[in-house]
């Protein structure tokens, strides 16, 4: 098990140099890096510029990029978008916690809703709860998730005025206000959760529900109740469970699109400005996160299978042996 | 009687039953059904996924046909009506989609509108309230969202006012009405209205007559019929102000009524025919990305599967990398590397192409390492059959239902990208005159409160889209799957 997690871990290292590789000399030959600085800043820019090898050959700005990452965790600075010359580490920083947030939000949310309605749709299969629950699901997993930010923002927010229409100013996160109106974004941000979730409970369930061991559970005195609670529902859980932790991951990057609509200062948001700001530092900085988000999430999520699930033997062989 | 006792059976009673014909095997009453034609088969039991397919046929000659037979073409564009909103002549009979919304306004604003023919359609109730000592009134009336333009000023030549007038004549319409004698307008920045032709307090409010009527304002002059000067002549006569009746003045220039199905947006241009040509475009995209990317995947696929060891080793470690950068990015920098050289629905279409094709080439390799073994494949190679018929003769045809089905609901999840991608503004189609679902659902989003008619069509559009590809797809997916057959009742 540690040889294959450590021989994952290697490969993802080796992965994210090169796709870094990658990105830094595409993003680093575009025309205009850094704009001549105003006034007072025009020195400092030019500072700036020489610390960070702007003139140099694209290999060296490497190097130097390498070695400020490495030594000083030191990402470069911002020019277009947020405060200017400051480290863009502090930036996203300052960023990150609204996005964090609204997303666990969501996730306490969405998660017990979604597995409640799915274990319901099963226990009911083929009757007409079933029924309306599948065509929901439908629904909700095929309609994008901006559509339903403006059905809620248009009847709950603007038709109804229950909760403001955007997020509110300032960093007080956990007041009531705040909170109100953050309850928009959670909502649309959970439904497609929600559908996917019950989707996947319900048939994993409906299959559990039928094996023999639930006969034999039945057959040895428990009631309905236990045995769907101690023995079909647990082994359900078995692929539900790495889609709960991959949401938990995606948790980090945010939503672009929700973000954008409910005018949320997150990740997301700084991420599309840098793009049309042209603050290459910053986009290389969040692209560099979301890329090494991406490929750990990948690897925790196949590991976590093996961890749920016993019978599931992480990188083992052809006889399925551990080793 | 035994059968053994009967001995004495004359030798020329028995005959041969085939005595000079070669025998065959009965041919088979029934029709062979092949693996297509039993797909087919069973995807039109799914009753679901058949009507999801003539929806999305449907959506589809919705996005052909429509900028053919629209009354407007995609590059209209008339500012006065920003924001009309849906009208349809058969059905605003029956009280749906009559261009008609309520409001309510107060003394100044209704008598503004009241001053035009046709504005105000009902007035449903009116009433005072009392705010810090002075008495207010309000009504609530249905406007008419095309009407309510009123009256414009515009510049024509002498011929056109002449044909103006001749129009007139024929029709017996009126569309020019008398100037206003900007003297006698109270407030400086109403001068430029064409609208406020009464007599009116500072506020704007109308000041009536004894009879509860308007009293005009026209600007006199003594040479006409009624006495009422019809034009103000502009650079030494070359051009003539004329204040119209933009309604009638509309129908004049382009030969019918302003009616938008789908209401117009903060340009002014028709939503119906934008949002076509906006989904004719996202198709074509969809579509182009789900082609290639399938003969891309499948190739790479069917390399890297058959072969195996190094070559797929190397090749999956390509795939790795290729998938771990994020996508935006990959949008991101075609559009900063590619977009002034070929433009941005290309660059889109590249940015699309040099990862789609990824999970093609993952299902195709699954499915090469499933059956390579498999002792036809041996039988096939020990006849001589070439890696190449191998791959495509035998290997392939087993791996095409799943590459049909990932193929299919490819094009709903590039459209989706898409749309994204313009809302968010990374991809801009605006600056080079296209239009997409994503552009006008940005469009409409500043609106969302006021105007939402703007964003509901395309946001309907793009659900239904996305439901019957939905639909559409699980029913590809079982008809593909052979190992389903017989399971359903």
């Amino acid at each position: 098990m540690a040889k294959y997690i450590a021989k994952r871990i290697s490969l993802m290292v080796v992965t994210f140099f090169v796709i870094m590789t990658i990105c830094f000399v595409l993003v680093r030959l575009l025309p205009n890096q850094v704009p001549e600085g105003q006034g007072d800043y025009a020195t400092a820019v030019k500072e700036m510029r020489a610390a960070w090898g702007y003139d140099k050959p694209i290999m060296v700005q490497y190097g130097i990029f390498l070695k400020n990452v490495f030594t000083k965790w030191d990402w470069g600075f911002c020019t277009t978008v947020g405060p200017y010359l400051q480290p863009v580490t502090d930036y996203i920083g300052s960023k990150l916690p609204v996005s964090m947030i609204l997303n666990v939000y969501s996730i306490l949310f969405s998660v017990p809703v979604g597995i409640a309605f799915g274990i319901f749709a099963a226990l009911k299969k083929n009757k007409w709860q079933d029924h309306v629950i599948s065509v929901l699901v439908m629904l909700f997993i095929s309609v994008p998730s901006y559509v339903y930010a403006f059905i809620v923002q248009y009847y709950l927010g603007f038709k109804l005025g229950w909760f403001p229409i955007v997020l509110n100013s300032g960093t007080n996160w956990f007041t009531t206000s705040m909170f109100k109106s953050m309850v928009l974004p959670i909502l649309a941000l959970s439904f497609g959760v929600i559908a996917s979730l019950m989707r996947m409970t319900r048939a994993e369930l409906t299959e559990t529900l039928t094996s023999e061991y639930m006969l034999l559970a039945r057959t040895k005195g428990l009631t309905r109740a236990q045995a769907t609670m101690r023995h079909a529902l647990r082994n359900s859980m078995v692929p539900v469970f790495p889609m709960i932790i991959s949401e938990f991951i995606g948790i980090i990057s945010g939503s672009l699109i929700i973000e954008a609509i409910f005018a949320i200062p997150g990740i997301g948001s700084v991420f599309v400005n840098s793009i049309y700001a042209r603050d290459y530092s910053l986009f290389m900085a969040i692209g560099m996160f979301y890329t090494i988000v991406g490929l750990a999430g990948g690897i925790i999520i196949d590991l976590s299978y093996g961890f749920i699930d016993p019978r599931i033997r992480m990188g083992g062989g052809k006889n399925n042996e551990s080793n | 009687m035994k059968a053994t006792d009967i001995t004495d059976i004359p030798k020329e009673k028995f005959v041969l039953v085939q005595h000079d014909q070669v025998m065959h095997d009965e041919k088979l009453k029934t029709k062979p059904i092949g693996y297509l034609k039993d797909a087919i088969m069973r995807f039109s039991r799914n009753k679901g996924s058949v009507v999801a397919a003539y929806i999305i046929a449907a959506l589809m000659l919705f996005a052909i046909l429509v900028p053919f037979f629209s009354t407007y073409s995609t590059t209209f564009k008339d500012g006065y009506y920003s924001y009309a909103l849906p009208k349809s002549k058969i059905l605003s009979k029956y009280g749906i989609m009559t261009g008609i919304s309520e409001y309510t306004y107060n003394q100044q604003s209704f008598d503004y509108y009241n001053s035009m023919p046709g504005a105000i359609v009902e007035v449903l109730d009116s009433y005072e309230v009392e705010d810090s000592g002075r008495t207010n009134t309000y009504y609530d009336v249905r406007v008419d969202s095309y009407k309510k333009v009123g009256y414009v000023y515009k510049n024509v030549t002498p011929e056109e006012y002449d044909a103006i007038l001749q129009y007139q004549e024929e029709t017996g319409i009126q569309i020019l009405y008398p100037m206003i004698d900007t003297k006698k307008i109270k407030v400086e920045s109403y001068k430029t209205d064409a609208n406020y032709w009464y007599e009116h307090n500072m506020k704007g409010a109308a000041e009536y007559d004894k009879n509860g009527e308007y009293q005009d304002i026209f600007l006199k002059d003594d040479t006409t019929e009624d006495g009422y000067a019809y034009y103000t002549a502009k650079m030494g006569g070359a051009q003539y102000q004329v204040r119209v009746l933009y309604y009638e003045y509309f129908r004049y220039v382009n030969g019918k009524e302003p009616c938008f199905l789908f209401g117009a947006d903060g340009y002014g241009q028709d939503i119906l025919v934008r949002l076509a040509s906006g989904a004719r475009l996202s198709f074509l995209l969809g579509i182009s990305v789900a082609t290639i990317n399938f003969i891309l995947g499948t190739i790479y696929g069917a390399i890297e599967g058959y072969y195996g060891g190094t070559l797929d080793l190397t090749m999956e470690r390509i795939i790795d990398i290729l998938a771990g950068i994020p996508f935006l990015i990959v949008v991101t920098l075609f559009q900063m590397y590619l977009v002034r050289k070929v433009g941005p629905v290309v660059s889109l279409l590249f940015a699309f192409i040099s990862t789609g094709w990824i999970g093609t080439a993952g299902r195709v390799r699954a499915q090469f390492y499933r059956y390579k073994g498999q002792e036809y494949v041996l039988a096939a190679r020990t006849l001589g059959a070439k890696d190449r018929r191998l791959i495509f003769r035998h290997i392939l045809p087993n791996a095409l239902g799943t590459i049909i089905t990932g193929s299919v609901l490819m094009i709903p999840g590039v459209i989706f990208s898409e749309s994204t991608l313009a809302y968010l503004g990374i991809v801009d189609l605006q600056t080079s005159k296209l239009t997409s679902i994503g552009t006008l659902l940005s469009n409409g989003r500043s609106s969302l409160s006021t105007f939402p008619h703007v964003i509901f069509f395309p946001a309907l559009f793009i659900s239904l889209l996305m439901i019957s590809f939905n639909l559409f797809g699980n029913g590809l997916r079982d008809a593909f799957n052979p190992s389903l057959r017989g399971a359903e009742e």
